[in-house]
């Protein structure tokens, strides 16, 4: 299998008045094609800024990333937005889906930045609505559906540029125990299917939908292997 | 992709209707004051301009001289210096196209039951193309009048309405004080003059009537002055010596220590100097109007900043999902020049209007040119451009982690 992320001895350390504070401290890691894995770890030890450099929204300080092979350090901002775009999708804790747009149209949002014309982005923006179970919400607002759905509406739009990796940021932190599984349990489907993802989380429940298990402890990669009881939905 | 971003744009403005108005209000302010101030510029210079044409082309006044009696210094034209001779001569210099005498009194005006008072020129049969005027109706004035002195008058529009009213005065007997006269022609309109003056209430004879029948002169033959017709405006400078010094050589005046006893006036260029004046001034009232769209300019500026602190997390939505840098940039700026434009054609629309109810209640000519149309409208998208640029562009280089953070 391809491998999808490689990092090679990553650190990151973000200048402050006291001198550098340094958050992670040399990470390898590497994941590949169709891997579904959960990032684990206290509050600080480093697991949201590895993900932002995952994400193409950071740069690491030293060491390596390469996504699909590729380099980021040596990228411009127009090629990681472009790498952001075609690459990566984003699921957010807070959903983000820009609130005066209705469904359809932020799940066509990423099409419209490919510059695809407008018939297209409707039809792919809709497809990608089903696939998530949101078909007959297109045209409601996000503040108008619940926000099991809007996380759905968010994982739609996601998918939408046909993404090789969807990196998930504590998506079920603002959902009830229901929700989070059902939104899990479409994680799974689509790993099934063959995405590759990466999801942080703080909750063990949630983790355990994963195939695999990486855990962040003061800006170490300190235990990374499979999931021993993985949930099924 | 445009098309998109605009329709996002007025999305954005809708859905702040009151602070997107009264944005525009700036604009519509500023744009407003330059097209209105520009019509009443121009109002101003085209009313001049066309003063200006009823005088003729490249014309001179020559003026006779003043009277100093005991140390008293009359007015000019009080001592008449210049004769028709004088006329005759310049009208043979290079250059010299046409030349007309002037003598103009009041006179009582009488025909039929009504009686008129008004200034009488008697003038050469020059006067009329030298002024560019034209009869409405009757036959013009020729040598022959002027050789024969005969008791013809040439009407005024506004004294024929007074002295005959709807009637066709041409034909008809009339008396200048005392003296019968018949009338030959009626004159074209020729409005008001530069001062304001009506140049239609007036009449016009052969100068040798007026100076045998009407003008009760010390010495006979003495005229208070002399219009000359220059052929372009390019020889008129260098004319303007050649006839002082033909002028002073026929008075007698061969030393330098003798006042010229008559005066030159470059009626062109006087008459240049007021409409550029009027330009000027059509400048001045532009360029404090445009203070005002630079004030409006402002408030765009300061409500994108507003905008673009407000809409910090959705920027960072965007770039997260692989929006380019000068896609934001795009977005923003596009937002600003749909406000100024629509600002700058609510604009137009204002002025415009305001310069008809200027014309309509002042009763001043204003006059909205399509280049004032085509400046504000440009003007305004560029304000669009310039001030929308440093928000939009502190938008594009957010920092798409710090602006997901941002509550």
């Amino acid at each position: 299998m391809a491998l999808v992320i490689e990092t090679k001895n990553i650190t990151k350390s973000y200048p402050t008045g006291a001198g550098d504070l340094p958050v992670l401290h040399g990470v390898d890691f590497s994941l590949a094609e169709g891997e579904f894995t959960a990032i684990m770890g206290p509050s600080g030890s480093g697991k949201s800024t590895f993900m932002n450099i995952l994400g193409c929204l950071d740069r690491p300080t030293s060491g390596v990333y390469r996504l699909l092979g590729e380099e980021v350090e040596s990228l411009s901002p127009d090629q990681l937005a472009n790498r952001r775009l075609h690459y990566i999708g984003f699921v957010f804790q807070g959903f983000n889906l820009l609130p005066r747009a209705d469904l359809i149209e932020n799940v066509a949002l990423p099409l419209l930045y490919a510059r695809l014309p407008v018939a297209e982005r409707r039809k792919r923006a809709l497809a990608s609505l089903e696939q998530v179970g949101l078909g007959p919400w297109a045209k409601h607002r996000p503040s108008q559906v619940s926000g099991g759905q809007q996380q759905r509406a968010a994982i739609a739009r996601a998918l939408v540029c046909q993404p090789s990796l969807i990196l998930a940021d504590e998506p079920t932190g603002n959902l009830d125990t229901q929700t989070s599984n059902e939104i899990m349990a479409l994680f799974s489907h689509l790993n099934d299917e063959g995405i590759t993802l990466v999801l942080v989380t703080h909750e063990p429940d949630v983790a355990s939908y994963a195939k695999r298990l990486t855990r962040f402890r003061d800006g170490l990669l300190v235990e990374d292997g499979p999931v021993l009881d993985r949930r099924r939905p | 992709m445009l098309g998109a971003l605009t329709l996002e744009a007025c999305r954005a403005m809708i859905a702040n209707r009151l602070r997107t108005f009264l944005t525009m209000l700036g604009m519509v302010i500023g744009v407003g004051a330059v097209v209105l101030m520009l019509a009443v510029g121009e109002g101003t210079r085209v009313t001049i301009r066309k003063q200006v044409e009823t005088l003729g082309t490249n014309i001179f006044m020559v003026l006779a001289g003043f009277q100093q009696s005991a140390g008293v210094r009359t007015g000019s034209g009080s001592r008449h210096t210049l004769t028709v001779a004088d006329g005759k001569a310049l009208l043979e210099l290079d250059g010299v196209i046409r030349v007309s005498p002037i003598v103009n009194n009041n006179i009582q005006l009488v025909a039929g039951g009504q009686n008129w008072n008004c200034m009488v020129m008697g003038v050469n049969e020059m006067y009329l193309p030298l002024r560019d005027w034209t009869t409405s109706s009757g036959r013009e004035m020729d040598a022959l009048d002027i050789q024969s002195a005969a008791r013809n008058v040439w009407l005024g529009q506004s004294t024929a309405k007074e002295l005959f009213g709807s009637v066709d005065p041409v034909g008809q007997s009339i008396r200048l004080g005392r003296v019968p006269f018949t009338v030959a022609g009626v004159l074209a309109s020729k409005g008001q003059s530069l001062d304001g003056r009506d140049q239609d209430d007036t009449a016009i004879v052969p100068i040798s009537a007026s100076q045998r029948y009407l003008v009760g002169s010390q010495f006979r033959g003495s005229i208070r002055m002399i219009m000359v017709q220059a052929e372009n405006a390019q020889v008129m400078t260098q004319l303007q010596d050649e006839l002082r010094r033909v002028l002073r050589e026929r008075h007698h005046l061969t030393t330098d220590a003798q006042e010229d006893d008559f005066f030159i006036n470059n009626m062109s260029a006087l008459m240049e100097t007021a409409e550029n004046m009027a330009r000027s001034m059509t400048l001045l009232l532009g360029a404090i109007a445009s203070v005002s769209l630079c004030v409006g300019g402002i408030g765009i500026m300061n409500i994108m900043l507003v905008s673009v602190t407000e809409r910090t997390r959705e920027i960072g939505i965007r770039l997260s999902i692989g929006a380019r840098q000068r896609d934001i940039l795009t977005q923003f700026m596009l937002e600003a020049v749909l406000v100024s434009l629509t600002g700058g054609v609510l604009g137009l629309l204002t002025g415009s209007l305001g310069a008809s109810l200027v014309s309509y209640f002042l009763k001043t000519s204003v006059h909205v040119t399509p280049f004032s149309l085509i400046l504000s409208f440009t003007v305004s998208a560029g304000i669009g451009l310039f001030f929308g640029f440093y928000p939009a562009y502190k938008a594009a280089m957010q920092d798409p982690i710090e602006a997901l953070r941002f509550q």
